[in-house]
């Protein structure tokens, strides 16, 4: 029984760490996330060199051959700092290919994933409010031995700067017919316009699919079972996301308590009032909670796959919930200048409000987590 | 990570199953506590394996058990809902770690081996009408007259002091002006007999109308010098220099575990409207709420274990599992409340349970202390 990193996990969390602290400070993301990609793709070239871009590709298409518990502590750290890339994206993009793609699809995208030339990305759902296979109605109509797409995908997170997006589709009429296809942006009749976020350091997509051919090389896994595999998507969506959040969470929540500590009123430190730290304290054990729940999660994928529905949900229904009430608590207890663009605290609050309802919010989790629970 | 456990530990586990399977007695009251023949059967049976005291050193007559085996022990116990280890609990958490610590060889002698085989009945004097959260302004005081102390004074909220054999009892050797260093250098630790002339309980019943805590007042009771455990002026590094026990607090999140399957029974056969209470998502959100924060207790737990095993000390930590158990508390018993509807105005179980838990979630350290402890000792906020 060991519920902890390894040395070399937390050596890679320093690492990562050092790296962000160093090349990209709130400054610099607040100046990234005015650009119109919203990255750096020289700082992205980097990260394909540091390995950190295939944490989870074997070696043999250019990967570190690690797990999930690593990219948990990746994104936890990029979340810390609101890192501007789309690292969740292409990470869950890869994570497709590996778990559905052919010999000949591996070798054709992986290694260009993990070295930072292609970025990837997922369009699963359509319409806001339903989250999950249920909401996948975009047709795929046969063609060959492939098939024609022809429909709209939204909420595609960095469809515009996505070279590639692995687009699900339903291939019958059962609930479960369901199919995954590489589709390239660049393709005949694929058309991305970006739909404007709140929080610039993550951006978001319209997909317009017009009548766009997939071959049979282009379609991952055996068409119309690709339920399971879109079921496990969403799930890593989740854990992807929610340690991001965990990392935001700490951001928001340090920046906080310093500010609790040195904005004197009254004669005193603000942070002396219980007003003050109670709120600070439970947010405190809502991020506590937050962590041990992610890393179980991120643990069962490797090693225990059938906890992994009810163990994200439960994280990621926590994190949509917690979270946000961090950045909110974050702002009132700023006060005015938590309303102010120049303080960084409303940042965080902003990138509550993409992470909040991303591959789920807590509606739809805490609905599982229940199912589950035989309720 | 690895969730998994040694097989030297598997087959501690198996142990542990099987004795519970053995021995467990088949109807007890969890309530009722010592007195009933099945559990004093139950204490000597544990007594017979060193599981009373499974923590403390061997030397000592302890069980000499390791964090882990007393995580699994108490895991299996819980899960098993069988009674607990030992029934002493007040001489089991503070007075037998504390004597170990700081006993002299005639008190170990004296205590321990009752403390060990189910025997012994201990309360605390801690809180003091005055006294509560901020234990250091403690006014009860103790004057060293000869070979004895002459204690005056007060104690409150003395769980059991009605039926305990002896008071491990918190005073002041030194007034708390003359006090240099802190305002815990004056404090001291005594082990007082019950029966001392000048000792008076008087019960203090609970909201539900139970006796289960007193005022206890001391007037001129003579203390031997003898009975003091650790230096004059010590008593506070005595109360708190608890053993190297398992912190996990893995029992209060598998009996959290038993009071949410109670209450999803409730909601099952609940209605309101005329209609099953589970039709509500706002209802199913709300359990599935109270069920993810129980599995965040419990690996929480597991990651303080973990860094116990690896040589840490989690202290404050462990105080976010008891803001998480006190909360769930709280909203659990609003929620059976609501389920019950106008059954809720009557004196049934389900609704004097609902008043108790006011006792268990004050008794832990009242939520607003479990806050404070948490944003001055973690998140190094000042304190007011």
């Amino acid at each position: 029984m060991n519920f902890g990193f390894t040395d070399e996990q937390e050596l890679l969390r320093r690492e990562v760490r050092k790296f962000l602290d160093e090349q990209c400070p709130l400054g610099e993301v607040r100046r990234i996330a005015d650009t119109p990609d919203g990255y750096a793709s020289e700082q992205w070239k980097q990260l394909g060199e540091l390995g950190w871009l295939g944490l989870v590709i074997p070696e043999r298409y250019g990967g570190s051959d690690l797990g999930w518990e690593e990219l948990v502590v990746l994104l936890e750290e990029a979340g810390r700092t609101l890192f501007p890339a789309p690292l969740i994206s292409t990470t869950l993009a890869a994570s497709a290919i590996l778990d559905s793609g052919d010999a000949a699809q591996k070798e054709r995208w992986l290694s260009r994933i993990a070295d930072g030339s292609c970025i990837g990305t997922l369009a699963l759902i359509e319409e806001s409010d339903v989250v999950g296979s249920a909401g996948i109605r975009l047709r795929g109509e046969p063609d060959g031995g492939g098939f024609v797409l022809r429909g709209e995908k939204h909420y595609v997170a960095d469809g515009v700067q996505a070279d590639l997006v692995v687009v699900a589709f339903r291939t019958g009429d059962g609930e479960r017919d369901l199919s995954l296809a590489l589709v390239e942006t660049g393709a005949t009749g694929v058309e991305v316009a970006e739909a404007r976020t709140v929080d610039r350091t993550k951006r978001l997509a319209t997909l317009t699919l017009d009548g766009v051919r997939v071959g049979p090389e282009a379609i991952l896994g055996r068409p119309g079972s690709a339920a399971p595999a879109i079921e496990a998507l969403f799930d890593r969506g989740a854990i992807a996301v929610t340690a991001e959040m965990i990392g935001a969470a700490e951001g928001a929540h340090a920046l906080t308590v310093q500010y609790a500590k040195d904005r004197v009123q009254f004669g005193s430190p603000i942070g002396r009032f219980q007003g003050v730290k109670h709120p600070l304290a439970e947010g405190y054990v809502d991020i506590e909670s937050m962590k041990s729940l992610l890393y179980y999660a991120a643990w069962a994928l490797a090693a225990s796959p059938a906890e992994v529905p009810c163990a994200a949900s439960k994280a990621k229904g926590l994190a949509s919930e917690a979270f946000t009430r961090i950045g909110v608590t974050g702002i009132q207890l700023h006060g005015a200048v938590g309303y102010t663009e120049e303080y960084d605290i409303q940042l965080y609050l902003k990138r509550s409000h993409w992470a909040r309802p991303m591959y789920g919010g807590e509606g739809y989790h805490y609905d599982r987590v229940a199912t589950f629970g035989g309720i | 990570m690895d969730f998994n456990f040694e097989p030297e530990e598997e087959a501690f586990r198996a142990e542990v199953r099987r004795f519970i399977e053995e021995n467990k007695p088949e109807s007890f009251d969890p309530y009722g506590g010592r007195g009933q023949g099945a559990i004093e059967e139950w204490n000597r049976k544990l007594a017979e394996k060193r599981w009373i005291g499974f923590s403390w050193p061997r030397e000592e007559g302890g069980g000499g058990g390791s964090l882990l085996e007393q995580f699994i022990l108490k895991e299996e116990m819980s899960a098993a809902k069988a009674p607990s280890l030992g029934s002493d609990f007040m001489g089991l958490q503070w007075v037998g770690p504390a004597l170990i610590r700081h006993g002299t060889d005639g008190q170990k002698r004296r205590y321990l081996p009752d403390l060990l085989n189910g025997r012994s009945y201990w309360c605390t004097g801690y809180s003091e009408p005055d006294v509560g959260s901020d234990l250091a302004s403690l006014a009860t005081r103790a004057v060293l007259e000869g070979d004895h102390y002459v204690v005056n004074g007060s104690k409150i909220w003395t769980t059991a002091a009605h039926v305990a054999q002896d008071i491990f009892l918190l005073v002041r050797t030194t007034p708390d002006t003359e006090t240099r260093e802190s305002r815990y250098g004056g404090i001291t630790c005594l082990l007082v007999p019950m029966d001392t002339p000048g000792i008076e309980v008087r019960p203090i019943p609970s909201l539900i109308g139970q006796h289960s805590f007193n005022q206890t007042f001391f007037n001129d009771v003579k203390v031997p010098v003898e009975n003091r455990l650790g230096a004059e002026g010590e008593g506070w590094q005595v109360v708190m220099g608890a053993l190297a026990n398992e912190r996990s607090g893995i029992s209060e999140s598998t009996s959290k575990e038993r009071e949410l399957e109670a209450l999803k029974e409730l909601a099952r056969r609940s209605r309101s409207d005329g209609r099953p209470v589970l039709d509500d998502p706002s209802v199913r959100r709300q359990i599935a709420v109270f069920e993810t924060k129980i599995s965040a207790m419990r690996l929480n737990g597991l990651r303080y274990l973990t860094r116990q095993l690896n040589g840490e000390h989690p202290s404050s930590e462990t105080s976010v599992n008891k803001a998480i158990s006190n909360q769930l508390a709280l909203e659990m018993s609003d929620l059976a409340m609501k389920f019950l509807g106008s059954e809720g105005q009557l004196a049934g179980a389900e609704q004097l349970r609902s008043l108790a838990m006011h006792g268990t979630v004050i008794g832990g350290g009242a939520p607003n202390i479990q806050r404070n402890i948490i944003a001055e000792r973690i998140l190094g906020l000042p304190k007011d």
